[in-house]
């Protein structure tokens, strides 16, 4: 009948919680900083809920944003800087022209995240505070228990590197090493104040705390840099066309003066537990054309930090290799573009 | 089951499915797909992976596909929800149902539910969608059986249908291509 009981059908369930629904920034970030480190926000949900369901994540408090003025939608311009809620779902920046004509790598990241049913549903805030990835943790409890479980979560032993002292779950958000390229800015807001950082200030090379941002600082407005004469594109490596995580993905950005490479970032994502900026790589363009030689020997300079290890899809050694092709291609479209 | 204690804490939400406004009580931590199933007796979603890999749950919130599997049942206070049981007008099959059934687009009839919603949503938007859209459309829900052609033909049917009800498909849809 209807209405019957849990436990008859076999269903991963989401842990126990609270919900609250604060309708301000403001109560957003008291509620938080009251229900203490228990508590988690909760966005589209669509990388919290299947965490919590498998019980990597079990939040006492669940605080949803959805209801939250002034946290959703695109504003200002390209010139000055378009600013972007971080509730505004993937759907609805792929679909803004204004998005997609000032800062084509961002609506390429965006477009290739998922699905598009779970880009209506997922938000760009949550993207980029994902959770690191890795195959020994992307599992079920009883999976999980089965192998006496890992340092991220319930277990105390790294099964990619037993050595190691800390994890190396995977950076997996496609919009983090484009954000990190493109110097994009991040505003963060707690009950006792406020604070901008850069993007690539956000992320930890620690699998387990893979963020600088406090827990009970929310993540409010990303700041997008004025268009004025730089490009930017994303490539992304997976095995599917959808559905699938990145286990390369590629974020370069240049500014030119003419034909000529004034300054360029590179930022390497899925290839460590926060995206890796290929520094070298990057300078060597700076008085460049993009001409043939120097997107090779740039590709070949992008090799060196890329350092893939066994926890994902795909082999590793293929993963680190393919980076040249993927820096290539990269390089190959700030040209064309 | 007699013994059971009263349930804690459930909620008590309106929510509006298939055109309907419903009262229903149920757990705070349970899924759309969970209330619907368990709470509503609305089983034709189904339930696959659970976790946002697989798309059979979809159904429409606002008109817009989502997963209920991913998203929670208070959090759906106020919205419109169409799952596959409204797809019919009263005994009358939906085009795409109609068109799925004929051209063998649904086989075990598992990722169906899920898949229809989504072509449904498409069609509403675009209710001329190349191939390449509906592929894009379909490509968050997975079909281990038909190889997704049919499906694809089916929708493409479908789309003539809402048109001219009396649109026909094609003899090599039918019958095969000659070569
Ligand atoms: C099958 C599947 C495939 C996927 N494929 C991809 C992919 O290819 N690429 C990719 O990048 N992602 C992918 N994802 C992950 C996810 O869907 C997206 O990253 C999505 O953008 C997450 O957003 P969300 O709003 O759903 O996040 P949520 O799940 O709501 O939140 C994620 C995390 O961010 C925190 N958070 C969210 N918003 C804020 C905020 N404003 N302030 C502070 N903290 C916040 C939450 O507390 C939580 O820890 C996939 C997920 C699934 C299920
Ligand atoms: S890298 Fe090691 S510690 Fe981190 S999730 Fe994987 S197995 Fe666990
Ligand atoms: S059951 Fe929801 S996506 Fe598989
Ligand atoms: S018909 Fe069997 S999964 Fe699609």
């Amino acid at each position: 009948m209807a209405g019957s009981g849990e436990n008859k059908t076999a269903m991963m369930r989401l842990s126990k919680f609270k919900y609250l629904a604060p309708r301000s920034v403001n109560d957003a970030a008291k509620m938080l900083a009251d229900a203490g480190p228990t508590a988690s926000v909760v966005a589209g949900g669509t990388d919290l809920y299947p965490n919590m369901k498998r019980r990597h994540q079990t939040p006492k408090t669940l605080i949803g944003l959805r209801r939250v003025e002034g946290m959703r939608g695109v504003s200002g311009t390209p010139e000055g800087g378009l600013r972007i809620g971080p509730m505004t779902t993937l759907t609805a920046l792929e679909r803004n022209a204004t998005v997609k004509a000032a800062h084509p790598g961002l609506w390429k990241a965006v477009h290739s995240i998922s699905t598009p049913i779970l880009r209506n549903m997922g938000t760009l805030g949550g993207n980029i505070c994902l959770d690191t990835r890795c195959n020994y943790y992307d599992q079920n409890y009883e999976w999980r228990r089965a192998i006496n479980f890992c340092m991220k979560c319930d277990g105390d032993t790294c099964w990619v590197a037993p050595g190691s002292k800390v994890c190396l779950a995977v950076s997996s958000s496609d919009t983090a090493p484009l954000l990190c390229a493109i110097g994009a800015r991040l505003h963060l807001v707690s009950a006792t104040g406020e604070r901008e950082i850069a993007a690539h200030e956000l992320y930890r090379r620690d699998g387990i705390h893979f963020l600088s941002k406090r827990p009970d600082e929310l993540l409010t407005e990303i700041v997008l840099p004025a268009t004025n004469g730089w490009r930017s594109t994303y490539r992304k490596l997976r095995r599917r066309e959808a559905f699938d995580f990145p286990v390369l993905g590629v974020g370069a950005w240049a500014s030119f003066d003419g034909p000529v490479v004034k300054e360029a970032r590179i930022f390497l994502g899925a290839v460590s537990p926060a995206p890796v900026e290929a520094a070298e790589a990057a300078k060597s363009l700076v008085g460049t054309r993009l001409e043939p030689d120097a997107v090779a020997r740039a590709s070949d300079l992008a090799y060196g930090p890329a350092k893939p290890v066994d926890n994902t899809d795909f082999l590793t050694r293929w993963r680190k290799e393919m980076t040249k092709v993927y820096v290539k291609g990269a390089l190959e479209d700030l040209r064309g573009s | 089951m007699k013994t059971r204690l009263p349930r804690k804490r459930k909620v008590h939400l309106r929510i509006r499915v298939n055109g309907e406004t419903h009262e229903v009580a149920f757990a705070p931590h349970k899924t759309l797909l969970e209330v619907l199933r368990e709470d509503m007796g609305l089983t034709g979603t189904k339930h696959g992976c659970e976790l946002g890999e697989c798309g059979t749950c979809t159904v429409l919130i606002d008109g817009e596909p989502q997963l209920s599997c991913l998203v929670l049942g208070l959090e759906c206070e106020g919205m419109d929800i169409i799952t596959v049981e409204g797809l019919a007008d009263g005994p009358q099959p939906h085009p795409l149902q109609q068109s799925f059934a004929e051209l063998g687009a649904a086989q075990c009839g598992y990722c169906t539910p899920g898949i229809l919603l989504a072509s449904k949503a498409l069609l509403d938007e675009d209710p001329n969608p190349p191939r390449d859209r509906i592929r894009e459309a379909l490509s968050g829900n997975l079909c281990r059986c038909t190889g997704y052609i049919k499906i694809y033909e089916a929708v493409e049917l479908a789309a003539r249908r809402l048109k001219d009800p009396k649109a026909e498909p094609s003899r090599e849809i039918l019958r095969g291509y000659e070569v």
